[in-house]
């Protein structure tokens, strides 16, 4: 359903300020959403003056900062920071990406807004609920479905049908893509969006896998499938530079071409 | 998925997240929902021309009325509004042609394919409106 506001439980209102220690040489102000589940009360933007002097380049640098010296309350994901681990996904100044990968001196204004993965469940602060994203992930059962028998060694695959999976195995299921989507934010319930459909796609055309006709049967649907109108915002914030639109158009070809 | 249907989306007392109260927009998303405003608009202009169709119909009177009200200020705004509709919308058409055969999607060349558009339709509006000055169409 297109709903452009926020439920009421949901709306966002002013918080704590929190100012910079005196011996800050360079100050930038970061707004970050802040949701304690303890409390139960509303959603509110908290901000911060961050010493950047004392921190390094990237948002998480920035966060951490905040959560060692500022305010040790404050909750989000991280572990590889190196953008390969897909935990620290955020929006940071209106677009999502990985806190760990983004320069808060790269985002535009003068003051670097956080909040979670947008139109997302939130768990606590800048924590969204994944549940139903994984669950869509295993719905596509992303894994090689074959019928002929398991081959003494490993599955053989020439480099030219290794090379169409390029693009696409480098996903690592952050979930930028998907809650960039407009169309996943009105139909998230029904609509697999973009990552998981990214994920399909890159069974699809593994030469090794036998399943390729169940697997385009199960997206045959007006939901699952058809909810992409070619947006974009996907191939936009994807951090690793992936583009599930063009994977997504891969999927409806193959959808025609069995067909005609 | 019992699961995930019971801690879905708009799961329990969770708050849900911002989303257009905080995302920057992206050329591609603002010619995404252009697309479908004038395809829209251009059900009300199809019920327009079949106005005009039925007013021949009716005869000199109720076509002189017609056309009195299609020639005026708020009319004129309403049809040059249907104009850059028709343009925008068959440009659109023809960048998602393009993206159903695979072709376009890298994110440089869509936003570039969607400015196209955008121009394409103010440009030839106002080719078409010069035009019907230029002959008398407009008076």
């Amino acid at each position: 359903m297109v709903q452009f506001t926020l439920p009421r439980n949901s709306k966002v209102t002013k918080g704590k300020h929190h100012a910079a220690p005196a011996d800050a040489k360079t100050v930038k102000t970061f707004k970050v959403y802040r949701y304690d589940p303890e409390t139960g009360a509303n959603p509110r933007w908290d901000t911060y003056d961050v010493a950047v002097d004392q921190c390094g380049p990237m948002v998480l640098d920035a966060i951490l900062h905040i959560k060692n010296t500022m305010d040790p309350t404050l909750a989000f994901r991280r572990s590889c920071r190196e953008g390969v681990c897909g935990s620290c996904a955020m929006n940071i100044g209106g677009r999502n990406t990985l806190a760990c990968t983004h320069a808060w001196a790269d985002t535009p204004g003068e003051v670097v807004q956080i909040s979670p993965l947008p139109h997302m469940p939130v768990v606590k602060d800048l924590v969204p609920d994944l549940t139903l994203f994984f669950a869509q992930y295993s719905s596509i059962e992303p894994w090689l479905q074959t019928d002929t028998p398991t081959p003494q060694r490993e599955w053989t695959q020439a480099p030219a049908d290794r090379a169409r999976l390029d693009g696409l195995y480098e996903c690592i299921l952050c979930a930028c893509c998907s809650t960039s989507c407009p169309s996943y934010w009105w139909n998230g319930d029904k609509y697999l969006g973009p990552a998981a459909l990214l994920q399909a796609y890159r069974w699809l055309v593994d030469s090794r896998d036998e399943s390729t006709g169940d697997r385009l049967d199960g997206l045959e649907d007006p939901f699952k499938l058809y909810r992409c109108h070619t947006i974009m915002n996907c191939a936009q914030v994807c951090p690793k530079g992936l583009n599930p639109a063009k994977a997504i158009a891969g999927i409806k070809r193959m959808l025609v071409e069995r067909v005609v | 998925m019992a699961d995930a249907t019971t801690t879905g989306k708009v799961g329990g007392s969770k708050p849900l997240s911002p989303h257009m109260q905080i995302w920057r927009w992206h050329v591609t998303m603002a010619a995404s929902i252009f697309t479908r405003a004038t395809g829209i608009a251009l059900y009300a202009g199809a019920l327009i021309a079949a106005g005009w169709f039925t007013a021949l119909m009716l005869g000199p009177d109720a076509y002189g009325c017609y056309v009195g009200l299609l020639g005026s200020l708020l009319g004129k705004l309403v049809m040059f509004g249907l104009t850059i509709s028709i343009f925008y919308h068959l440009a659109a058409g023809l960048r998602h042609l393009a993206f159903d055969m695979g072709a376009g999607f890298q994110p440089r060349t869509a936003n570039m394919t969607a400015v196209g558009c955008f121009a394409f339709a103010v440009v030839a509006s106002l080719v078409v409106w010069f035009l019907a000055w230029q002959t008398g169409g407009l008076h």
